[in-house]
């Protein structure tokens, strides 16, 4: 431990700890710009200037000052007040200050830093960088002109999805954070996990928006507009009311798209209970007739991306389930169609998911089933957000309300899905009953929970052993996937989902500041409410769930039976990384 | 012939590379070496430094596109240097690049289509006395006039 003097307060800090976060220990606020907890430490962006007094000298970024002892650091005097300024109005001079129609209006940390800061003026007039957006991606809308060169997205990208399909190019003024030879979004191995939306401070890096098309849909008369929630969306939604992180809103949520003028309120949660029982008979009928192992599960389109980019070698270890809500929008236009008489084609599903490669997900051509798309929108949970303001709706104080009836009800292993290590575990409560013909009370398998990159264990099913490890993020999946490639490790079933932490922290989801990262892992916290909702359910297994087991008996026959694999099962292809 | 000459340079290059881990700070002597074997750092290059080195292909990028030393696409036979320095801009070095535009049908940093010529501006070439002044190769020529250039060109 050192002592360190902030502004007259003096604590102890393990050494090395960052003077940004001894300060916090002083109960110092130091503003940030670049600086994002766990993934991007640089000093690049030169607004945490602090003052060294002793043992040091000079101005210092504060995010990577390590503490020493008998430091005295000032965070406030004039000459660090002066150069903030002069650096926040340099960052102000080239920037796209169109704010009022801007993505990020509101929730944007250079607005909040300017106002923190006092900026009324910006007093260089200069050169103004003008480069295209780059709109060629399903999922992600770059606007350079809005970037601030901060580099969260290029160390989110790179050092922790270990991807890099952005990343710093050129010199200078010229300096861009770009993909590669000036390509598109689309053209490298972007797989649309927009962790880099969530990591960008500003309006540089937003979701391809669908709220035009939605709203058409449900303004049009002929068009039986059909919306579905995915299981995270309800424990991050209220954050774009102002509500607490992690808060569950399903019954707001369910109400306010009724209100927009929704014509059927669905449950993807529904659907995950779907993929379950497809998924678990599948991996029995891999372990029993000697099928590829290990399974990888594929509800996670930017995982799945990854997957064909970077280790094609393991595309038949993926389950050929589809992800969930584009089983339910097949199951929509098949079985809900013809149980409500209701032309097919005149139906317009929307999937309000945390995640923005399922826009991406849902363009791939395999995702249709005689020549009608599956799921015709996909709304981010931002976008939906946005979509209950612009219908005036008073979300906060909205009644609860249910979903509705056939491709409604869920048990709590669909909710858990929203977390890393939760489709393992609904898969693992369905395949034990399967295995053991039992209702086993057992269900908890709390040692793939939480938010650790790789969580492995070793389970004793029915008198056989399974071995099942658990990635979140791409760059943990890599890790993982090399050890199997390697023949350092055999398991019979792995779950990846491409975003650090799963679902709960899509990149489609509310986008939590650097500054209340500092103080919570919103991964956690909502992951929190997630399992808190599977044990208050009545039933915590997919395979009890009554609509699910309605809509094997009235239409799908057998699991994993022709109709359900022509309904609910896919393929995937090894793609090249630049085009 | 020139496939045969691709694929015993990527040898080389994956064998230097496979060096040049075991050691501190790989990249920017694997960049140097690839620079040199094929001319310059294509995407194909790029691709196989990044996959060797299992970093991604944007950190290889970035560092090319930082320094100067390195090119993106591969050069002409010959390389048309023009000064852009202070001495050959006061004496209208802009005229003398634009008629080389005119000639060589290329802009600035670009090279003709038959790999012939490559057109680059480059800093103070250091016989300011023989203003403007343009080199090909390692021949100079200098005190030009927009007429001259024409001539130059037809004689490679």
């Amino acid at each position: 431990m050192v002592s360190v003097t902030i502004d007259g307060v003096t604590v102890k800090v393990k050494k090395n700890t960052s003077i940004l976060e001894a300060a916090k220990a002083a109960a110092v606020k130091v503003p940030t710009l670049c600086f994002l907890k766990g993934i991007n430490a640089l000093g690049a962006c030169r607004i945490c200037l602090v003052e060294v007094k002793e043992g040091g000298s000079g101005l210092q970024a504060a995010c990577t000052l390590p503490a020493a002892e008998g430091m005295v650091i000032s965070t406030n005097s004039k000459t660090v007040q002066e150069a903030r300024q002069v650096n926040l109005e340099l960052i102000l001079s080239n920037h796209d200050k169109r704010c009022l129609s801007c993505v990020r209006n509101g929730t944007c940390e250079l607005q909040t830093l300017c106002e923190d800061m006092g900026i009324d003026d910006v007093h260089y007039e200069g050169a103004n960088m003008d480069r295209p957006k780059d709109t060629g991606s399903a999922s992600i809308v770059r606007d350079p002109n809005k970037c601030i060169l901060c580099r969260r997205c290029v160390a989110m990208c790179g050092n922790i999805q270990k991807i890099g399909a952005v990343g710093t190019t050129q010199r200078g003024f010229n300096t861009i954070i770009e993909p590669v030879f000036g390509k598109s979004l689309e053209d490298v191995p972007c797989v649309n996990c927009g962790q880099c939306i969530i990591s960008c401070p500003v309006g540089a890096l937003s979701e391809r928006n669908e709220l035009t098309s939605v709203w058409d849909a449900i303004h049009d008369e002929t068009k039986h507009v059909v919306v579905q929630t995915a299981p995270s969306v309800r424990f991050a939604l209220g954050e774009e009311f102002g509500m607490p992180t992690g808060e569950g809103v399903t019954g707001k949520m369910a109400n306010a798209l009724r209100r927009i003028g929704f014509d059927k309120v669905f449950d993807t949660d529904f659907a995950a209970d779907l993929t379950i029982v497809e998924e678990a008979a599948e991996l029995i009928d891999r372990v029993s007739n000697g099928g590829k192992l290990p399974m990888i599960t594929s509800c996670s389109p930017g995982w799945v991306t990854y997957c064909e980019h970077f280790f094609p070698d393991f595309l038949d270890n993926l389950s050929s389930c589809k992800s969930p809500h584009q089983m339910m929008g097949a199951v929509i236009k098949s079985y809900y169609a013809e149980q409500f008489k209701i032309d097919p084609k005149d139906i317009f599903v929307v999937s309000v998911m945390p995640c923005t490669a399922k826009k991406y997900e849902q363009e791939r051509e395999e995702m249709a089933v005689n020549g009608l798309r599956d799921v015709d929108a996909v709304l981010t949970t931002r976008e939906t957000a946005r979509m209950i303001k612009q219908a005036n709706i008073d979300f906060v104080n909205l009644p609860e309300a249910d979903f509705d009836k056939v491709l409604g009800e869920s048990s709590g292993a669909g909710v858990i899905f929203g977390a890393t290590g939760g489709v393992m575990e609904a898969a693992l409560r369905t395949v034990a009953d399967k295995l053991t013909g039992e209702n086993l009370d057992d269900i908890d398998y709390e040692c793939i929970r939480g938010i650790a990159g790789v969580k492995e264990a070793s389970l004793t099913i029915a008198g056989m052993d399974i071995n099942v490890a658990v990635a979140n993020g791409t760059g943990n999946a890599k890790k993982l996937l090399e050890s199997v490639r390697d023949g350092k490790k055999q398991y019979h079933f792995i779950e990846v989902m491409g975003c650090p932490g799963g679902c709960v922290n899509g990149g489609g989801q509310p986008i939590v500041s650097a500054s209340k990262r500092l103080e919570f892992d919103p991964r956690v916290v909502r992951a929190k409410s997630v399992y808190s909702e599977d044990v208050n359910k009545q039933k915590r297994k997919s395979h009890l769930n009554g609509e699910i087991q309605m809509l094997y008996d009235d239409y799908l026959g057998d699991e994993n039976g022709h109709l359900a694999h022509e309904l609910l099962h896919t393929h995937y292809h090894q793609k090249a990384k630049y085009k | 012939m020139i496939q045969v000459d691709q694929k015993l340079m990527r040898e080389e290059l994956i064998s230097f590379i496979e060096e040049q881990k075991k050691k501190k700070g790989p990249l920017m002597p694997v960049m140097q070496k690839a620079q040199e074997l094929f001319g310059a750092l294509t995407i194909d290059v790029q691709e196989l430094i990044a996959s060797e080195l299992d970093i991604p292909m944007s950190d290889v990028y970035g560092v090319a596109t930082f320094y100067s030393q390195f090119s993106l696409e591969p050069k002409g036979e010959h390389i048309v240097s023009v000064c852009m320095g202070t001495a050959c801009y006061v004496k209208n070095i802009e005229k003398i690049m634009d008629k080389l535009v005119d000639v060589l049908g290329v802009e600035p940093g670009e090279t003709t289509p038959d790999n012939k010529f490559t057109l680059e501006p480059t800093r103070c070439l250091g016989c300011c006395g023989l203003a403007p002044v343009i080199m090909v190769d390692d021949q100079v020529y200098g005190r030009l006039a927009p007429s001259d250039v024409a001539g130059i060109i037809v004689g490679y």
